[in-house]
């Protein structure tokens, strides 16, 4: 076996399944990239500062003796280390990245731009509030458009993601029961389609969970809804559309079931792009409800966050809210951000300072982009794509839910693969070698072997076409029964082969360790 | 809209495919009474100039920190970063990635996460991290409930020296699972003090270093008193440029270290977003809350990175989960690795040298300014003036000579009796001009 550089196996026959192997175990322009920590930076810098003029400091033995142990690139090396490491990567920019409940749309620009005029991205969060007023009516605007899209009365902006916004919504909950003497109730109703988010965010606020059926057709189980419902009860949280990708037909008896017997109705907005300009939660008698501006607004995922959740609030709710919020005046806009004066009933604070400004100025210029004709055209054409999508690939694949139309998401079964050797993760592995990424997998919990596609709105019909084109193939081929391999060992053409997700967790190795067990040589003091 | 491909002949094609005579049928299951037929009352769609000159005309409203004479710390802090960081984190690849659940096509986010923790390890001290959080300050509050599932205690001991905001985050959020949280009162040296209200119910102790005035304390003996009573010692830092000088939480007998990233790699924001710094002692991983990245194989045995320990995630274990996080700070994390491999330990080491330096130069000029005292004792690049006639109104006289004075105590903790603090910051890119028009015009306020 050849070693590479850093000491790892290169295999070239990994690279077999094109029957040609480089000598270096790299596969052209794909080439293996070593971890900073092994490319012996250790007195390196790739910054240039300019003497700090004064002695180390006076600081005598609060000062660290020891080194850090922290590499060092110049910037050329950092460069390459990076855009060679981003290559191995799939993007929105590359192709259809289909996760359900992910709202993988396309990231305008335009939006990344503003966020970075210097008045957005280099002011700080406790500049004086008179040095500050464009932030402050950026909020007010934003906040304005969120309330009028969802008919609701009051919002909480500050919430860093949706299950952040989840918490928010909880907590306000909580304080709206201690306040009307309520405070006995310790159960959250969640049905158990939901997202992972729910139950533990109602954990996390000392709520026990009660799971509520689903009846086959997706949908809550009024039923079981009825027979759950009592005196014991603080919310119920609904996903609406839901995580089958289904609006539920009886939400406006949901709401009015829930609050009969005192409770509150928190949504999870998540799929909120499936309606958003056409139907206003406010209306559907909710509480509370997190926007993932990440989704339906369009800030990008980056690999996993940055997010915002802002919530809004019903006037049952708003006295409750978490400071800080913003108030417009005569004499301009005023940030209250002391929870125990004028905020008195606030329930606390969700973060320092004032949520995610860099979210809400691209988000802001998402909608000013879309207007409300743009944003009425997005929830069309994403229900539009996801219904089509449901319907080319019925073909070959079963729909969980087949009578009537979905929403924004088509969810799928694995009913059509019985009798194959394929499992719903060997046919989305293979996906990955025909250049796409796979579909949400095995979520909702309630359909076996689920399949969840969401398109977005921002796919032309072509794409939308190959799509569908190169999964029916693939369906085709896993029902054949004579190419096991395509999946069974997908991917194939990945940047790596399948990886070992037990090996990973049985013997954790989380950071870097010297393969010589000594830290790094002596750095240099510091000038 | 330039945002949506489809054309009209496109959608009408595909609505005969699916079989519905118009969007409306797709839009059945909606309940009548909640169907609206019209536009909602916003303006429609605007092309890309338009919606550039209104967020340029917002923006010119506010006064960045870049623009003169600028002092705010106080949780966040105005550094310089290279222009590297930014090209690389617009990449598509990795602007435009989701969280990375398909490692075979994610690897380039999870080696970076995998170098990520590495880094914050290193820093801190410890020996795991996570890859992110949402800020310093949820990370704050994530922390003391890791120490309640690690200890099986419910008390928490907030240090008078911690960030308000910090303390009402934690406050909020343990609180509402049932914590009972003791803050003592704002003190500008006392992290100390912790030391007599730890007993035998105590889950955890917080302090921070440098702390809200920027005392730079040895927290030592506060580990091994807490842990002598059994608790964890949580230890916060809100400038990481810090790490390059000061000893690590760890090497102090850390439990678990907190920071904001913001410093390296992050803009200000007005806020956010940011990254939070999460590390602790390996015996306390299983009860982290968080993304993990770990290293393992592929099937060919070559080395890869994956998402790790997901039976701790909301994911997987729904309501038993040790955090309800999801969405963490993936690109910040990312801006931050990217930035901390440019710095190296040697670029780190001299940027916060230079940092110190400012500091004690702006210390220099400002005790000199008649009135004004200097409270705090050891600092590494910010600390505390007394101004004498209150902070607040200072701030606001000193806006005019367009010198952003700092951040007067009372806006983060108007209760706690200290009208007259003024925290203070100086850092790589203060120079001597600004710390001259600083003293100059603080000396005439004071004069008034």
């Amino acid at each position: 076996m050849s070693m590479s550089n850093v000491g790892r196996p290169t295999r070239p026959e990994a690279s077999a399944s094109s029957g040609f192997a480089s000598l270096n175990g790299g596969r052209g322009l794909l080439q293996d990239e070593a971890l900073i920590f092994e490319l012996d930076g250790w007195d390196k810098t790739g910054v240039d500062i300019a003497p700090a003029g004064r002695d180390a400091s006076d600081l005598g033995d609060l000062v660290r003796s020891a080194p850090i142990g922290l590499p060092g690139l110049s910037e050329p090396e950092a460069m390459r280390h990076y855009v060679r490491l981003s290559q191995k990567n799939h993007a929105i920019d590359l192709a259809l990245y289909p996760l359900g409940s992910c709202t993988m749309k396309h990231n305008p620009r335009l939006n990344e731009k503003m966020a970075r005029l210097p008045g957005f991205g280099d002011l700080h969060p406790l500049t004086p509030v008179a040095a500050s007023q464009g932030a402050l009516e950026l909020m007010d605007r934003l906040a304005h458009w969120l309330k009028t899209l969802t008919g609701m009365p009051a919002i909480a902006l500050s919430p860093k993601a949706g299950a952040h916004g989840e918490l928010c919504g909880l907590l306000a909950i909580k304080a709206a029961h201690e306040a009307k003497g309520q405070g006995h109730r310790r159960t959250v109703l969640v049905p158990t389609s939901a997202h992972g988010t729910n139950p533990a965010t109602a954990a996390f606020v000392g709520y026990s969970v009660t799971e509520i059926a689903q009846t086959e057709d997706g949908r809550v189980d009024l039923a079981d809804l009825k027979a759950k419902l009592s005196s014991d009860v603080a919310a119920i949280m609904v996903t609406n559309p839901n995580t089958c990708g289904l609006f539920e037909r009886d939400i406006l008896e949901i709401s009015r079931l829930t609050h009969a017997a005192g409770a509150y109705f928190y949504c999870d907005g998540a799929n909120f792009n499936a309606i958003v300009g056409r139907v206003r939660p406010g209306d559907l008698g909710v509480d509370a409800m997190h926007i993932n501006l990440h989704k339906t607004f369009s800030t990008p995922h980056g690999g996993g966050g940055p997010g915002a959740g802002p919530v809004v609030l019903s006037e049952a709710l708003a006295p409750y809210a978490p400071a800080p919020w913003v108030v417009a005046g005569k004499d301009g806009f005023k940030l209250v951000e002391d929870v125990t004066e004028e905020a008195a009933q606030a329930f606390g604070r969700m973060v320092a300072f004032q949520g995610q400004m860099g979210m809400f100025v691209r988000a802001y210029a998402y909608m000013l982009s879309h207007g409300s004709d743009g944003l009425r055209q997005v929830a069309e054409d994403a229900v539009l794509n996801a219904n089509y999508i449901k319907a080319r690939l019925s073909a070959e694949m079963t729909p969980a839910f087949p009578d009537g139309p979905c929403m924004h998401e088509a969810l799928f079964d694995d009913s059509w693969l019985e009798g194959t050797d394929v499992a719903t993760l060997d046919f989305a592995k293979a996906m990955i070698d025909e250049g796409f990424h796979p579909m949400t997998m095995y979520f909702p919990l309630v359909v076996h072997g689920a399949m969840l596609i969401e398109p977005t709105e921002t796919e032309s019909k072509q794409e939308l076409d190959r799509f569908c084109d190169a999964l029916l193939a693939l369906a085709r081929a896993a029902k054949s029964g004579n190419d096991a391999d395509r999946f069974k060992g997908a991917p194939h053409l990945a940047p790596l082969r399948r990886l070992d997700e037990t090996q990973a967790a049985r013997k954790p190795k989380l950071t870097w360790k010297s393969p010589t067990n000594t830290v790094a040589p002596t750095p240099l003091a510091a000038e | 809209m330039r945002y949506l491909p489809l054309t009209a002949a496109d959608r009408a094609q595909m609505l005969g495919v699916i079989g519905a005579k118009s969007i409306d049928d797709l839009f059945a299951d909606v309940p009548a009474a909640a169907r609206s037929a019209k536009l909602f009352d916003l303006p429609l769609h605007a092309g890309e100039m338009e919606v550039e000159r209104e967020l340029s005309a917002l923006a010119a409203l506010n006064r960045p920190a870049g623009a003169g004479p600028f002092f705010c710390g106080a949780g966040a802090y105005k550094h310089h970063v290279p222009a590297t960081v930014d090209h690389i984190i617009q990449r598509s690849e990795f602007l435009t990635s989701y969280t990375p659940y398909q490692p075979e096509i994610a690897q380039g986010t999870l080696q970076v996460l995998f170098e990520f923790q590495s880094q914050v390890a290193a820093l801190t001290g410890l020996e795991v991290a996570n890859a992110s959080m949402y800020d310093g300050s949820t990370g704050c509050a994530e922390a003391v409930m890791m120490a309640q599932r690690v200890t099986r205690r419910e008390k928490a001991i907030l240090s008078g020296g911690l960030h308000p905001h910090y303390a009402a985050v934690t406050q909020t959020i343990a609180h509402a699972e049932g914590m009972e949280i003791t803050r003592l009162p704002a003190a500008i040296d006392a992290e100390a003090a912790v030391l007599d209200a730890i007993d035998a119910d105590t889950a955890c102790v917080v302090v921070q270093t440098p702390n809200v005035f920027g005392t730079v304390t040895d927290v030592t003996k506060i580990a091994e008193a807490a842990h002598a009573a059994g608790a964890l010692l949580i230890v916060v830092t809100t400038e990481a440029v810090s790490f390059g000088l000061l000893k690590s939480p760890g090497e102090m007998g850390a439990d678990i270290a907190v920071a904001e990233g913001q410093s390296i790699g992050v803009g200000l924001n007005y806020g956010g977003p940011y990254v939070g710094l999460f590390a602790c002692r390996e015996k306390f991983v299983r009860q982290m809350p968080g993304r993990l990245c770990g290293e393992t194989v592929d099937a060919e045995g070559q080395r890869g990175f994956v998402l790790t320990l997901s039976t701790r995630e909301q994911h997987i274990r729904r309501e038993k989960a040790t955090s309800n996080i999801c969405t963490n700070s993936g690109l910040c994390a990312l801006a931050f690795t990217i930035h901390l491999s440019l710095l190296g330990e040697k670029g780190l080491r001299e940027l916060a040298a230079v940092n110190h330096a400012r500091a004690r130069d702006l210390r220099d000029a400002l005790a000199k300014v008649s009135g004004v005292e200097v409270l705090t004792p050891r600092f590494f690049n910010e600390f505390a003036i007394r101004v004498p006639g209150g902070a607040a109104g200072a701030v606001e006289a000193l806006l005019a000579d367009d010198v952003v004075a700092g951040v007067p105590f009372s806006r983060l903790d108007p209760a706690a009796g200290l009208d007259d603090v003024l925290l203070v910051c100086a850092t790589e890119t203060t120079t001597q001009a600004d710390i001259a028009a600083f003293a100059t015009a603080l000396s005439r306020r004071v004069a008034q």
